[in-house]
Formats: C-alpha cells, sequence, structure tokens
C-alpha cells in the first residue's frame, strides 16, 4: 500500500486530500501515475502539468521516477506562502 | 528559529523576544506579512494554508542557511502560520539580527521571496464570491529571479 497526498487545487480535482492503495502495475513510475490519476479522476490534464510536481517520500522526483518502493507519495501544485 | 504552525502570530511579541535574544546585534529588520481583506475576487473571508511537513520546514531551514552564507547574520527568525487565517492577522513574521544594517534588510527581503515563490505552502482565498486556490504572481517569480539561480 502507499499513501497519495493531494495538495492544493489537486485535493478538489481528486475530491480528497489522501488516499491509501495499491499502485497498478501500469503505473508504477511517476510519469505513469500522473496519467493513470488524470483518467482515473477525469482531470483534463491537471495532474500532467509540468508545474505540478512529485515528491516520494518526502523528497522531489523527476519523471519517470521509479515508485516499486514508494510508501508516500505527494502530488504537489505550484507552491507559495506569505 | 523557524517555525511553521496554526498558532497565531503576535509579531510585537516576536520582535520583542527576537531583540533580547540577540545579543551584540546593531541592526535588527523585521517583516510581517498580512491577510488582506480584499481581492481582485472579492471580498476575503479567510485564507487557508497547507504545508506539507517536514519538507515545508526543511526548505526554510535550507534558505535559512543560504542566507547565513551570503550575508554576515547574527540570527534569523521565521514564523510562517498553517490552517484558516483572518484578515488582519500576521500570516509570516521575519527577522534577521547583523552588525550593520545592509545584511540584515537584504536577509529578511530574500528570505520573503523565497517565501513567496518556493516555499511548500498551498493558499486558498476564500471571499464572498467563493474559494481560490492562489498561486504566485509573475511579479513574486520576479522578485524571487533577483537573487540568481542558487537560491
Amino acid at each position: 500500500m502507499v499513501r497519495l497526498l493531494y495538495f492544493g487545487k489537486l485535493a478538489d480535482v481528486s475530491g480528497q486530500a489522501e488516499e491509501s492503495l495499491k499502485l497498478p502495475a501500469d503505473a508504477m513510475d511517476s510519469a505513469s501515475l500522473r496519467q493513470w490519476l488524470d483518467t482515473r479522476f477525469g482531470a483534463r490534464g491537471d495532474m500532467l502539468e509540468p508545474t505540478v510536481r512529485i515528491a516520494v517520500d518526502g523528497e522531489i522526483v523527476i519523471d519517470p521516477y521509479d515508485l516499486s518502493g514508494a510508501r508516500e507519495i505527494a502530488l504537489m501544485p505550484p507552491v507559495g506562502g506569505g | 528559529m523557524i517555525k511553521v504552525s496554526e498558532s497565531v502570530i503576535d509579531a510585537a511579541q516576536e520582535l520583542a523576544t527576537f531583540e533580547t535574544t540577540t545579543p551584540g546585534a546593531g541592526a535588527i529588520v523585521s517583516f510581517s506579512g498580512l491577510v488582506r481583506d480584499t481581492s481582485s475576487k472579492g471580498t476575503v473571508k479567510s485564507l487557508h494554508l497547507q504545508a506539507y511537513e517536514p519538507m515545508t520546514s526543511a526548505g526554510i531551514k535550507a534558505a535559512a542557511e543560504q542566507a547565513k552564507t551570503r550575508w554576515p547574520l547574527l540570527s534569523l527568525c521565521v514564523r510562517h502560520r498553517i490552517g484558516d487565517i483572518a484578515p488582519g492577522e500576521t500570516i509570516v513574521f521575519v527577522a534577521a539580527a547583523s552588525a550593520h544594517r545592509r545584511a540584515a534588510f537584504e536577509a529578511v527581503d530574500f528570505l520573503m521571496d523565497y517565501l513567496k515563490t518556493d516555499a511548500i505552502f498551498w493558499k486558498k482565498e476564500v471571499t464572498d464570491q467563493g474559494e481560490i486556490w492562489i498561486e504566485p504572481r509573475a511579479e513574486d517569480y520576479a522578485d524571487s529571479a533577483r537573487w540568481g539561480s542558487k537560491k
């Protein structure tokens, strides 16, 4: 099982802030995970945006990143505080 | 001192504490960022801030370390709120202490640019017209780029 976290507007897109699931065989790297999630949520490209970064266990990764050992995957739209 | 939390920030109190814990400083600069009550989308009822710990605090700490290598600083303080914040409340407080003023001014400016564009926060404006996720403005990115790529 892997924990998926949806931050910012992606929580609205996915309808949830987080979920735990077993990644399907065709979504075992970060690029194919984006595709799978985008289709699953009918997100029309929101998950595919280059500005949306993926962090695996607290580290930003570059697509395609192998997710076979991942415990927590965060989908992070553009950030900014202050 | 770096702290990301839901607790209210009392900027005057933070500054007073910072002053007493930084002996030998010749200059202290502080910045307070407040939630505005209006936006292009209407009247702001509240701002909702999300962080992703421990990445958020680790990123701020790395930016603070960068500031310390760029300027001769004696001390730094960064406080940032998360959760629901009302108009008029302080969302961020940054202070820097140095021997002379220029280093403190620039370090606070640098850290605020980091916080606006690179720090791991997501910000939602709740207005009388609805809710909208806010991303940094072009001006924020331009401000941040002033410091060079190594930030």
